[in-house]
């Protein structure tokens, strides 16, 4: 799939990133005594925005939407808070393979359940798994119940006895998370762009055709669930180690529904576009809690409306901006006439605007 | 586990069964005909509970308060298909899932503004508050019997209407081809707003009459939703008979399950789920 957006994307991604990215330079200015809170908050966005991101692969690019992705996302935060040693802090170096070999395999047994399934049966049965493991959880006593773990020692990240970087302190941890997010999003969209991702594409396309060529798509299905499952649990794993514990919470439906929500408002398929939704999604709430103590209803509306008016989320807007919506649809409509019914969902990567 | 114990928990298992069968079958009739994943089904059920509750401690009597409120939740059923779904019906169920989630927190909210956050009960109604002589040394409540008695009646009524009538023909006929029945002059867009507003009146209704069995709260429409889910999978979405059979089989498994294995209850649905799956992943009766 080799969509090619107008450059604006790439200069706005960019100018954003470096905004983010001298957060410690301008922060103190512009938020004085709350910079501290801010950089956490900041902290967090990039987690959730490497979450979303590994959702996108699913949903975005193989046209499988997925209600049970906190699964993983809790999946890699227990990892850490289990596996953790009480008196010293783990090593990064065995942590992080064991946290992506641990999802892996979960990846793949639930995998192989649910890719037999399609569109509203997959969206059940990730559900359901996701909530088999928060009961599994929430009521059994080596994870804590309903408590959750606490974390007592970030992993260190350490060659022999020198430090590499200090991951307890917020601003080494914030470059952590920034790191760790790039990193995804470059493997990402090779991902998408390579052999693989193409296959992936038409399988989200046409999946009998591509059967009917000789692919056999399950196994390109699996493999995409445990990659965004892996992602997944490595952005668990880290808001873990920032909040210092791990709890049932990240293992429910309703964070699988805010993770979704992070997807459709920021413009799923294209990769770069659940960054922004994660951003957007957390600012919202967090104006929100500050306005109202009935907050919900205010992010229920905006789910709502945004669902209704904006399918496209906010990459959409940038490829296609309002005022040059007319041409692109027209060239669209020409293009679905004789495309099925079940191509409504098409990602905005669809936009012939190259 | 002597023969008495084991014949409670089987009535027992029988009623959750029956129950969840009202809310299952609405979910599995608006998925079936309609096309549409309906994620705020719990959060109906919930407002059914919460509205008998009001009205009981507003008017006196429970029957009433059942009276008054299935015209409210039928109008409520109206007002959501008409308002929200109808531009959905096109678009992929992603947006479906999101919408109806977007409508459960702001259900939830708007409950926890007019009825609060705490845990609220309603007592066993008149006539049958109390409990009957099963066998010699085996008694059960006369409301459990009650409520499985209309569960049975209803399922009894929706067989009927479905085997029997022509609109039963018009709505076996959707599930298989929609846009045919478009084609042959039925009016599909009544036929919608029929079937989700009875679909909302059965789980709302199932709600009620379950108010006096279950504590009241906040969060009751959520796990209902998800063992729903459950049920739906396992009898084969769309199917009512598979509803039905899945209810019982969950019912069974959730009662039997808190009783022998405590320490995996909660997770013996999904293994169950699991195991369909592996077997038939388009349900049993699909």
């Amino acid at each position: 799939m080799l969509h090619r957006y107008p450059k604006r994307v790439a200069i706005i991604m960019l100018v954003l990133t470096a905004l983010v990215a001298t957060f410690p330079l301008w922060g103190e200015a512009a938020f004085g005594n709350q910079a501290n809170f801010m950089l956490e908050k900041l902290t967090f966005m990039l987690i959730l925005a490497l979450f979303a991101m590994s959702l996108d692969l699913l949903v975005g690019v193989l046209g499988l939407v997925s209600l049970g992705h906190a699964l993983f996302f809790g999946l890699g935060a227990y990892t850490l808070a289990l596996a953790s040693p009480d008196f010293s802090p783990a090593s990064m170096w065995w942590m992080l393979p064991l946290v992506m070999g641990i999802s892996a395999c979960v990846g793949l047994l639930i995998g192989v359940l649910v890719i037999r399934t399609k569109g509203i049966f997959f969206i059940m049965t990730t559900l359901a798994f996701g909530q088999m493991l928060y009961y599994f959880v929430s009521t059994s006593r080596f994870a804590g119940g309903t408590d959750g773990v606490f974390i007592m020692f970030r992993p260190s990240l350490a060659i022999g006895e020198s430090t590499l970087l200090d991951l307890d302190n917020p601003y080494s941890f914030f470059y952590f998370c920034l790191g760790m997010l790039l990193i995804g999003y470059l493997f990402l969209r090779w991902l998408t762009r390579s052999y693989f991702g193409q296959v992936l594409d038409g399988i989200h396309d046409n999946e009998h055709r591509m059967q009917a060529l000789g692919y056999a798509t399950g196994g390109y299905k699996l493999i995409a669930f445990v990659i965004s499952g892996v992602m997944a649990a490595i952005a668990g794993m880290l808001a873990a180690m920032q909040y210092g514990f791990a709890n049932p919470a990240q293992l429910g439906w309703h964070t699988s529904g805010e993770v979704l929500m992070m997807l459709i408002l920021g413009g799923m398929g294209t990769i770069f576009g659940p960054i922004l939704g994660a951003f957007a999604y957390e600012i919202l709430l967090y104006l929100y809690e500050h306005a109202t103590t009935h907050w919900p209803i205010l992010m229920g509306l905006t789910i709502i409306v945004a669902v209704l008016v904006l399918p496209r989320g906010i990459a959409g807007l940038i490829i296609a901006p309002p005022w040059q919506r007319k041409r692109i649809m027209n060239a669209e409509a020409h293009e679905t006439e004789n495309a099925p019914a079940t191509a409504s969902a098409q990602p905005v990567t669809q936009s012939k605007e190259d | 586990m002597d023969l008495a114990f084991f014949s409670v928990q089987l009535l027992n298992g029988l009623q959750y069964g029956l129950l969840l069968f009202l809310i299952a079958s609405g979910l599995t009739l608006i998925f079936g005909i309609m096309g549409i994943i309906n994620l705020a089904h719990g959060a109906m059920y919930m407002i059914g509970a919460y509205l008998v509750y009001d009205l009981t401690m507003r008017l006196g009597n429970f029957w009433l308060a059942i009276v008054v409120a299935i015209p409210i939740a039928i109008a409520l059923g109206l007002i959501i298909e008409r308002l929200f779904l109808d531009t959905l019906y096109k678009r992929d169920h992603l947006y479906q899932v999101l919408l109806t989630f977007g409508m459960i927190l702001v259900l939830n909210e708007v409950q926890r503004i007019i009825w609060g956050g705490n845990v609220h009960s309603v007592s066993v109604p008149a006539p049958f508050d109390s409990s009957i002589q099963l066998t010699s040394n085996l008694r059960y409540s006369v409301y459990r019997l009650f409520v499985m008695g209309v569960c049975l009646a209803l399922a009894g009524v929706i067989y009927w209407i479905i085997r029997h009538t022509r609109l039963g023909i018009i709505i076996r006929a959707g599930a298989v081809n929609r846009d045919m029945v478009e084609g042959l002059g039925i009016n599909v867009r009544t036929l919608f707003t029929l079937i989700f507003s009875a679909g909302v009146a059965l789980t709302a209704f199932a709600g009620m009459i379950a108010a006096p069995l279950t504590s009241i709260t906040p969060g009751m429409g959520d796990s209902i939703l998800i063992t729903c889910f459950v049920v739906v999978v396992i009898g084969g979405i769309g199917s009512i008979k598979g509803a039905f059979w899945g209810a019982i089989i969950i019912g069974m498994a959730t009662t039997f399950g808190s009783v022998l294995i405590p320490s995996l209850a909660s997770m013996v649905i999904y293994l169950i789920m699991a195991a369909v799956l592996l077997v038939k992943p388009r349900g049993l009766f699909a």
